[in-house]
């Protein structure tokens, strides 16, 4: 039967054997994968403070985007694509807080340069390979 | 860390607990980094959150569960921590690499859909070695502590854990299936059970172990205790249950029908009816649980007036 010390080297062993792995994948990923999927030469200084606009405002306090965030609200990463320009200027620059649907998001009003900046922001990360996610509805 | 130096004897059981929350600590930096880039943040987010509850969390969680095991069944201590070992290995080895099941669509390499399936596929067997471990130290324990909440509490932390944590979580973890649930109230389901087995579950097992020992109230079944176990447990299984049948609708509309994500919430509202009732039972235990730790939380003789 395996012994204390066997179970201690299986503990250590597996652990630094798997995390060696772990950092060589991410380190690749990062550095040769990221920068191609994710289009990085687009990240202009508008996308950036769109980018900075979405987390000051806590956005995925209600809205998942690449998948993550809270559930109350859409996912937007492919919103450009969904929804285009004007209607997200719409709900962005909103005196009142939108509601199409019944539930209310919180009333922003923000400046068309500002939502000009979150737009550019969605449409850079619409163009994200995202592996397919996510998926096209194929039943009707 | 004081606490560690100053005991008598080290112990695995005191080394895994301890390693647990020096790196749980650390693991909060790299989500403090800033990077332009969303993907980036997505991925560097994960080794908080994922090492964290996937990873470090599991060894403070194993170390408090075999230290009440220990505690509680009175099986050797060399016996616990063997098996402590080989269940934190476990964990260990599937779960660095599972990280790779956050990794499938956030902009990333397709390296990760294999690597994240097959390693996920296996955090599962962390759990339900645990699971098996505290049921089979139950059984094998001569010793019948009188505390009979502790002990409740402490064999309801394993199973949950494995049922919220691995089952569950094996049920969407495969890119195939997670393409359509990842981000979804699918994965409300999973986290509400998951959180509570693994992690609320044991904090309020070492309260119901440690109470009496530090008040000297012999506090080891009350009505009031088992409603909290009960309540509380039986609540958050139906919060499982409302989400999960939600979930799935509302992948079913959303992912696969494609109908607006606003017009599918109004569909599936019905089970938000059941989840806040469920929530409500829910909380009443764990009122239950606080009102006995306010009364029963100050010190007493009772103890000292029985035994002398």
């Amino acid at each position: 039967m395996l012994s204390k010390s066997q179970a201690r080297a299986f503990f250590f062993g597996g652990t630094i054997i798997t995390f060696v792995i772990f950092l060589g994948l991410s380190w690749d990923s990062l550095s040769n994968e990221v920068p191609k999927k994710t289009h990085v030469e687009n990240l202009t200084p508008q996308v950036v403070h769109g980018k900075h606009i979405w987390e000051k405002n806590n956005c995925m306090g209600c809205h998942t985007i690449l998948g993550e965030g809270a559930y109350y609200a859409p996912e937007l990463t492919k919103v450009y694509e969904r929804r285009g320009e004007g209607y997200i200027k719409a709900a962005l620059m909103s005196p009142v807080p939108w509601a199409p649907r019944g539930r209310k998001m919180v009333k922003y009003a923000l400046s068309e340069q500002d939502a000009n900046d979150v737009v550019a922001f969605f449409k850079w990360i619409g163009e994200t390979d995202l592996n397919g996610f996510p998926p096209k509805p194929d039943l009707k | 860390m004081a606490t560690l130096f100053k005991g008598k004897k080290r112990t695995t059981t005191s080394l895994v607990l301890s390693m647990g929350l020096v790196f749980a600590a650390l693991l909060y930096l790299p989500g403090m980094i800033w990077f332009d880039n969303q993907t980036m943040d997505s991925f560097f987010r994960w080794w908080v959150v994922h090492l964290w509850v996937e990873g470090v969390w599991e060894l403070i969680m194993g170390g408090i569960l075999a230290f009440l095991l220990i505690k509680i069944t009175g099986v050797d201590r060399e016996v616990i921590e063997k098996w402590l070992y080989v269940i934190v290995g476990l964990t260990f080895i599937s779960g660095i690499l599972g990280t790779g099941h956050h990794y499938y669509y956030i902009g990333v390499g397709k390296v990760w859909l294999i690597i994240g399936g097959i390693f996920s596929a296996l955090e599962p067997l962390a759990f339900l070695g645990m699971a098996l471990f505290a049921l089979a130290m139950y059984r094998k324990g001569e010793k019948k502590h009188p505390n009979k909440m502790a002990l409740n509490w402490t064999l309801g932390t394993a199973i949950v854990s494995f049922v919220g944590a691995g089952l569950l979580g094996m049920a969407h973890t495969l890119p195939q299936v997670n393409m359509y649930t990842h981000g979804t109230l699918v994965t409300a389901m999973h986290g509400h059970l998951a959180f509570w087995g693994a992690y609320g579950m044991i904090v309020l097992s070492i309260i119901s172990y440690t109470m009496p020992n530090m008040t000297g109230r012999k506090l080891y079944e009350t009505t009031t205790g088992a409603l909290a176990f009960w309540l509380s447990n039986i609540g958050i299984l139906g919060m499982t249950v409302a989400f999960g049948v939600a979930g799935v609708a509302q992948v079913y509309l959303e992912r696969k029908v494609g109908m607006d994500f606003g017009d599918v919430q109004k569909e599936i509202q019905v089970h938000f009816f059941v989840l806040i009732c469920c929530a409500t039972m829910f909380t009443t235990g764990i009122i239950c649980y606080i009102y006995e730790f306010i009364k029963y939380g100050r010190p007493t003789d009772e103890a000292l007036e029985l035994t002398t």
